[in-house]
């Protein structure tokens, strides 16, 4: 288990070594950071003073090992817009994105587990038939039009909710709500089918001999098993969601992240995009390791091996 | 409790008591190409610390006819009986819930797949206890101890640490006993086996079987033991009943079936398993030609006329009852007892003498 | 005729059929065909089907709303002339929603092209040759699944040109990991079959059990996902161009007509509602279609 946990761990670390010299070349080599600084209008004497200011003349191998040694002591450079720690930057907006993301998890999860147990439970019922249309929906309802109508419907026409912004809660319902429409639906046909294929199973067979309650049967015997494949989709989900905040916080005017990132790609600020590439696959690394130790603590056919 | 429990011990060799009777049962289930009609008004009872086998290859609906009995068919199955009654009461009128306080603690069930029976994510222990949490008031404590004590009886060594170890660490054979003790956790009247050494080595199986019979002798409760396996019915029965394509063919004390079966399909069955001292050796076995008939829609006259070799014009419009030859012994044909049972001898006669 | 194949005897390589009378029976593959078939022509017939230049301004009659404001509403402007109206600098939604299939499809399909040889090439050398070949490529899967795709795609596109070009590349080097997961396993399946360590046993090359063995093996498996594929492709390029860094204007892109109707969304609600609903049929319509694919090719019917 120690070390099943610790290869995991190796694989992390070599994953986020592979994304960070990736995002390097692409923010190096693919753009010209000396230009990019200089702006539009600057002559090619700014353009090279510029260079030689930043050592970007130096080989692009050399900056490579600077940046990361940097990386590593936590500090990605500066950003070129606000002249101040990328860091600080990034963890500013952190903890709205997060909220985002975490509430979005969690209405997704609360509303396509309980969905996924019923229609797997009644096949073919209405009740399964509504789910997977609603699953179809979700599945073509692109984010931003979906996030769009909201706002048409809830805040412009309700005014139940605000129309952008994250000062508030409320300014969070609409946001976490678009954001956990687009993944119910996989994790919702997911819990199905997992329900049908594990309420055929042997043991569901063995529960109802033994006279169990259909609650306990399908609580404990059944929806433990079926959730089993759910866990690494699931943090696979939550890494996408935060993708996502690109999206849904621009539409919004959320303060975090995505909109972060969005403002920068425009500007030009690579490192702060660098860095947002970075985090968001830090957490994804993160999430897929606690959704394999989770795997293992709910199977322990995982654990012994 | 003790006092209790010995009481019953000691009443029940004086007086068989009938535990189940089951009268006229039928089971239908629907499929894609009409209404499966799997179980045809099958009769027979257990008595308390009786075995009665239910025989046949396989599609004959046996393991419907257990499934039935427990109130675990599949979904879409209709049931009907004219009588399904267990220790006196009836089954039929039961709702699911009431059923369902019978299931697992006076009514029992032993599955065939050991791998597959068990949860894989839950431990022995707490897979074992459930039946009496279920159906006692018992502190847990109490019950595990109960569970190492059962497992102990089914002969696993080293009760307490199995306990706590999950299905996947155990072999086919120790999973069996697990599942075994499971079925007497809450001391049954009745367990219905459904092949439950199947999928088993031979050695392993002949444990079972030992530790079963032994196990029923002490609890004194009655066995329904569902098998393809003529040789096992031989090594456990007391009763036998030989169905085939969803109907009785033959019923009657396991001595009778076997030195004087009268349906063409039970001798044909006998012929297919090897009996020492009769058998000739290096010869060959029997075998039943043909295929089993379809059982989506009715049957017109005997369902085993195409495979037998004695069959009359008679067989195919007459509808065959069952006939009572002596008040235990059953046979579902139009030959006459006498006939089927001179053919029997004839042949097992021919066989003596080849060898 | 139906008779005559399911007496057939039934070969296990056999490559699975697509008998025509079943797929015309199952109703999500018929409604999945028939949206992308009637998009599909649409988009090719667009100078037929339009009356107006996707391009031209008409700054004189700005935001006309669709023709039905003028059966349920009485709106005088509104009228067969611009029967889906027109967007905020006057230019017809009807001539633009049909000229945005275009590019719709064209990235959609080119992009799945891209990711699909590039997800199928990993996918099936990692299931072919195993070991380390595996490993490297398993570790590749996991540090593209790691990278954030619509960012990585915003940035790389704003980095370097927001060309049609550009953008159907990037999100075909983006798009491919789940084509390489699926051929990875559909792949490990196909080689464990009789018949490749048949083809072995006998001297086939590697590359030729690759191209006659295991390609029509993991075919069907490639045909599902391509679907899903596409439709992941439509939907990052409809949101690239609605963020404003994928296809530039003036050309008519449905996510960035909805960037564009964004401004008036209190006033003109149709203006988001139309291109919206356009995008979410297409995406229907290619789920639907993945969907029946998927029953269809799966042995038993419905998986």
């Amino acid at each position: 288990m120690l070390v099943f946990a610790l290869k995991r761990f190796v694989v992390g670390i070599l994953v986020m070594l592979a994304v960070s010299t990736i995002t390097f070349t692409l923010t190096n080599v693919a753009a010209d950071p000396a230009r990019t600084i200089a702006g539009e209008g600057a002559s090619a004497a700014d353009v090279e003073a510029i260079r030689e200011a930043y050592g970007f003349d130096r080989p692009i191998i050399v900056r490579y090992g600077e940046w990361l040694g940097g990386a590593l002591r936590a500090d990605l450079g500066d950003s070129y817009r606000q002249r101040r720690p990328v860091v600080d930057v990034v963890m500013e907006r952190l903890p709205v994105t997060m909220s985002l993301g975490g509430l979005a998890f969690a209405i997704a999860i609360l509303a396509a587990i309980p969905l996924g147990i019923i229609a797997g439970l009644r096949p073919n019922s209405w009740i399964d038939r509504a789910s997977l249309t609603f699953a179809l929906i979700g599945q073509a309802m692109p984010t931003f039009w979906f996030a769009l109508l909201g706002i048409v419907v809830f805040s412009v026409t309700l005014k139940w909710l605000p129309v952008s912004g994250s000062s508030s809660l409320s300014h969070f319902v609409l946001p976490a709500v678009v954001l956990a429409y687009y993944a119910t639906p996989t994790l919702m046909r997911l819990t199905r089918a997992g329900m049908i294929e594990v309420m055929q199973s042997d043991y569901i067979r063995t529960a109802k001999a033994k006279g169990l309650r259909t609650g306990k049967i399908v609580l404990k015997h059944a929806l433990r098993n079926a959730i089993l494949p759910l866990v690494s989709v699931a943090a696979v989900q939550f890494g996408f969601m935060l993708g996502g905040s690109v999206v849904v916080e621009t539409i919004f005017a959320m303060r975090g992240v995505g909109y972060l990132a969005w403002e920068s790609i425009t500007y030009s600020d690579l490192p702060v995009v660098q860095a947002i590439v970075l985090t968001i696959a830090a957490i994804y690394v993160v999430l897929t390791l606690a959704a394999d130790i989770m795997n293992a603590w709910l199977d322990p056919r995982l654990r012994s091996n | 409790m003790i006092d209790a429990s010995a009481t019953a011990v000691a009443v029940k060799p004086l007086r068989a008591q009938t535990v189940l009777e089951v009268k006229g049962l039928d089971v239908r289930l629907p499929t894609q190409s009409g209404i499966l009609h799997a179980v045809r008004g099958v009769s027979f009872d257990v008595a308390l610390g009786e075995t009665v086998c239910v025989v046949g290859e396989s599609g004959c609906g046996k393991s419907m006819t257990s499934l039935a009995i427990m109130g675990l068919l599949p979904n879409g199955a209709v049931r009907t009986a004219d009588r399904l009654a267990f220790s006196g009461k009836d089954l039929t009128g039961l709702t699911e819930r009431q059923m369902s306080d019978l299931r697992g603690d006076k009514l029992s069930m032993i599955f065939q797949e050991p791998m597959t029976t068990l949860n894989p994510v839950y431990t022995i222990g707490d897979q074992l206890t459930e039946p009496l949490f279920r159906h006692r008031r018992i502190g847990r404590q109490e019950a595990y101890e109960k569970a190492e004590a059962i497992l102990e009886r089914v002969g696993i060594s080293g009760a307490k640490r199995r306990l706590g170890q999950y299905p996947h660490q155990l072999s086919g054979g120790l999973r069996q006993r697990v599942v075994i003790a499971m079925a007497l956790m809450c001391e049954p009247q009745l367990v219905i086996a459904d092949e439950p050494t199947t999928a088993l080595d031979v050695t392993i199986q002949a444990q079972i079987l030992h530790l079963l019979k032994q196990l029923q002798r002490e609890f004194g409760m009655g066995m329904l033991f569902i098998t393809h396996d003529l040789g096992l019915v031989a090594r456990l029965a007391d009763r036998v009943v030989v169905m085939y394509a969803g109907q009785v063919v033959e019923s009657g004390p396991a001595k009778d079936i076997f030195e004087r079966p009268v349906h063409p399909y039970t001798q044909g069955l006998l012929r297919c398993i090897p009996i020492p001292g009769r058998t000739e050796r290096g010869g060959r076995l029997g075998a039943i030609p043909g295929m089993v008939p379809s059982l989506i829609g009715g049957i017109e006259g005997c369902s085993f006329r195409s495979r037998c070799p004695a069959a009359l014009p008679r067989c195919a419009n007459e509808t065959i009852e069952l006939q009572d030859l002596n008040g235990s012994h059953s046979y579902r044909c139009v030959l006459d007892a006498a006939a089927g049972n001179d053919a029997w001898k004839r042949n097992a006669g021919s066989m003596e003498k080849t060898a | 005729m139906s008779q005559a194949t399911s007496e057939a005897p039934v070969s296990t390589f056999a490559a699975p059929r697509f008998p025509i009378r079943r797929m015309l029976r199952h109703r999500s593959f018929v409604i999945g065909a028939a949206g992308l078939g009637l998009i599909v022509i649409l988009a090719a017939a667009a100078p037929l089907i339009t009356w107006h230049d996707p391009y031209a301004q008409d700054l004189m009659n700005r935001r006309i709303p669709p023709i039905w404001y003028a059966w349920f509403w009485d709106h005088p402007s509104a009228g067969w002339h611009h029967p889906l109206g027109t967007d905020n600098l006057g230019r017809d939604y009807w001539a633009r929603l049909v000229y945005g299939a275009r590019i719709s499809l064209l990235i959609g399909f080119s992009a799945t092209l891209v990711s699909g040889l590039i997800g199928t090439f990993l996918g099936v050398a990692a299931g072919y040759f195993g070991g380390r070949v595996d490993l490297v490529i398993s570790f590749i899967i996991t540090t593209r699944l790691a990278m954030p795709v619509i960012l990585v795609a915003l940035a790389t596109v704003a980095l370097l040109n927001s060309t049609l070009l550009v953008i159907t590349m990037v999100l075909g080097l983006l798009l491919w990991d789940r084509f390489a997961v699926v051929m990875r396993s559909a792949t490990m399946q196909a080689r464990s079959q009789e018949y490749v360590t048949a083809a072995k046993a006998i001297g086939c090359s590697t590359p030729r059990i690759i191209l006659t063995e295991i390609l029509p093996n993991v075919a069907a498996a490639f045909t599902v996902i391509a679907t899903i594929e596409m439709a992941t492709a439509v939907l990052y390029e409809a949101a690239l161009s609605f963020l404003g860094l994928g296809v530039q204007p003036p050309l008519p892109s449905w996510g960035l007509m909805l960037a564009e109707a964004k401004e008036d969304i209190f006033f003109s609600p149709w203006m988001i509602t139309l291109p919206g609903i356009a995008l979410f049929v297409l995406l229907l319509s290619i789920n639907l279609l993945g969907d029946g694919i998927r029953d269809l090719s799966a042995p038993g019917g419905r998986s």
